[in-house]
């Protein structure tokens, strides 16, 4: 592999790194309230409200029900109103973001119902507001399946990233499709997948010891 | 104002001690789910001090009972006082701090399993505001009581049944309770285990003076610990009274029922051979407590009324330290008059006599 080819390499990890990170970031920041809100809002929740929650699934199934690759263009406006540009690394973020906030929100939502009713009782029984039980019992509680739910996340964006070569934001995938695929260059295709799968089984290892150190529930 | 509808509801109640005695206070309580009545006009009373056991099968209402005294189900009607207060009208914001004056434990605990034993211990001050040296003080105190202390840094999930509970207890009494509610604390339990938690809390009953409420499905516990019982069915009061006098004296087939489990019973396979009228001997079932039931009843009969018997099955149990016995006797039936004079010398000593029935050969 040349030097030329070595160091797009690096900026195409760079680049994926980023748009994974940042988005997956955003993704739990907007997620995590979305899956609490769900949960919440749902048939003998903390906060029934089956009007808010079936707005909400309506509205996660639309954003969750589009193909990536489509929304990554119909959304090019609102990436231009909110980053300024509709292409480059930067503006895949605004995409990849919206379409993994619905995604951890479901995946929370199943981590956050599995918590115990008795345990929300039980904090309620002792004078808990729902604020309390937020904090106290439903995210400690479902902390082990939030942050595995997240690992999932992530590597599910490192997958959606390669698409957002599509408006120019380069990343690993955009290199494999542009050099690997398009121009033959097998070894470029090679180090992309290896260096790939280095970052999936990283972020699992990470995620999975993590997960193991938090969960005290057997 | 307040002061006089207090007064006449006291009066509408009626014979009850003043209310400031009476730390739960329920009236004419009814919570419908659907069709079915899970509370059909429940009115009891909980004296301070005391422990008061409320028995029922499963589905009798409970659960839904134990549940309207802190607001965590609302009644449909009727009215919940706690120390003298309405709260069943009151708004979530409102009661939660009056949760705070009632702690409560439960079958399947419901401990945090992401929190240590000291933080689950210390969750209702933190949720009262306190500061966290005081929490962990006084975590590390209750866990003392309990008995628990070296178990402080570890996780519930590495805990026995028996240690969770006794984890809950703590937990409930972290806030300084008025009241605390036992919702079937030890149906999850083994007998040995049940033991030690029931004596855990009558000494915690005893020693801090807490009024206890507990319900139970198990009349092994009611005798333990309870002061007082109360029947629960279909959403009935069915029955309430000291423990032992219930034991003694069921009215309610639902009580006898619930004592079958603790209480002599007619051995089945002499049950299987009873007919009524005559036959070479007559079962009797005789009951006794107090006074009768100290006296020496069997050998005075013998006295008193020349024939053979022999007691086939029963014995005394003691009950709130009052002997409570069930004994059946078999007397010889085929003379009338014998035995009548039996059942009347055992009348005439305040014992209740029943004739079973009948059977024909020697049992």
């Amino acid at each position: 592999m040349s030097p030329v080819l070595f160091e797009l390499l690096i900026r195409s990890i760079w680049e994926t790194v980023l748009m994974t990170g940042a988005s997956g970031l955003i993704s739990l920041v907007f997620g995590l309230p979305l899956g609490l809100a769900l949960v919440a809002t749902d048939r003998g929740g903390i906060a029934e409200s089956l009007w808010v929650k079936r707005a909400l699934g309506a509205i996660i199934n639309g954003f969750r029900s589009v193909p990536f690759i489509i929304l990554l263009v119909a959304l090019i406006p609102v990436t231009r109103l909110i980053v300024g540009t509709s292409i480059g690394t930067w503006a895949a973020i605004v995409p990849l973001s919206i379409a993994a906030t619905p995604y951890y929100a479901r995946i929370a939502e199943v981590s956050l119902r599995e918590v115990d009713h008795g345990l929300i009782e039980a904090a309620r029984a002792m004078g808990g507001n729902r604020w309390t039980i937020i904090r106290e019992v439903l995210v400690p509680e479902a902390l082990p399946g939030i942050v595995a739910g997240f690992t999932v996340t992530l590597v599910t964006l490192i997958g959606a990233s390669a698409m957002a070569g599509a408006i120019g934001a380069g990343g690993l995938g955009d290199l494999a499709i542009r050099y690997g695929y398009q121009r033959f260059e097998t070894s470029v295709m090679v180090a992309v997948v290896i260096v790939l799968i280095i970052l999936v089984c990283g972020i699992q290892w990470a995620g999975d010891r993590l997960v193991a150190r938090l969960d005290h529930r057997a | 104002m307040n002061q006089h509808i207090k007064a006449s509801a006291d009066l509408a109640a009626g014979s009850h001690p003043p209310a400031s005695e009476d730390v739960v206070r329920l009236t004419e309580l009814k919570r419908h789910f659907g069709k079915t009545a899970a509370l059909d006009g429940v009115s009891l009373t909980v004296r301070k001090g005391e422990i008061l056991g409320i028995i029922g099968r499963s589905g009798a209402g409970k659960s839904t009972l134990i549940r309207c005294l802190n607001g965590l189900e609302r009644p449909d009607s009727g009215a919940v006082f706690i120390e003298g207060r309405e709260i069943s009208r009151l708004s979530e914001g409102e009661l939660q701090p009056l949760r705070r004056r009632i702690g409560m434990i439960f079958q399947h605990f419901n401990l945090l399993s992401a929190k240590t034993v000291e933080d689950n211990v210390a969750l209702p001050l933190k949720i009262e505001g306190r500061p966290k040296a005081e929490r962990l003080a006084r975590a590390a105190e209750l866990l003392e009581l309990v008995g628990l202390s070296e178990k402080a840094k570890a996780y519930p999930a590495s805990l026995s049944g028996g240690q969770k509970q006794r984890v809950g207890i703590a937990r409930a009494l972290a806030a300084r309770p008025a009241l605390l509610l036992s919702d079937e604390a030890t149906s999850a339990l083994d007998p040995e285990t049940t033991r030690s938690i029931l004596a855990l809390l009558r000494d915690i009953n005893r020693q801090l003076g807490l009024t206890i409420l507990l319900i139970t499905h198990e009349m092994e516990v009611i005798r333990s610990i309870a002061d007082r019982v109360a029947v629960i069915d279909a959403g009935r009061i069915v029955e309430e009274g000291p423990v032992w006098s219930v034991f003694a004296n069921p009215r309610s087939e639902i009580t006898r029922s619930l004592l079958g489990g603790i209480r002599p019973q007619l051995p089945a396979e002499i049950a299987s051979r009873l007919v009524p009228g005559a036959g070479a001997e007559a079962i009797l079932r005789i009951d006794v407590s107090g006074e009768a039931a100290r006296a020496p009843l069997l050998s005075d009969l013998a006295d008193a009324v020349p024939g053979p018997f022999r007691l086939v099955h029963g014995g005394i149990d003691h009950v709130q330290q009052q002997p409570v016995g069930t004994l059946f006797l078999a007397v010889a039936g085929n003379d009338e008059n014998h035995l009548s004079q039996v059942i009347a010398f055992l009348k005439a000593r305040q014992a209740r006599v029943e004739v079973l029935g009948h059977v024909a050969g020697s049992v």
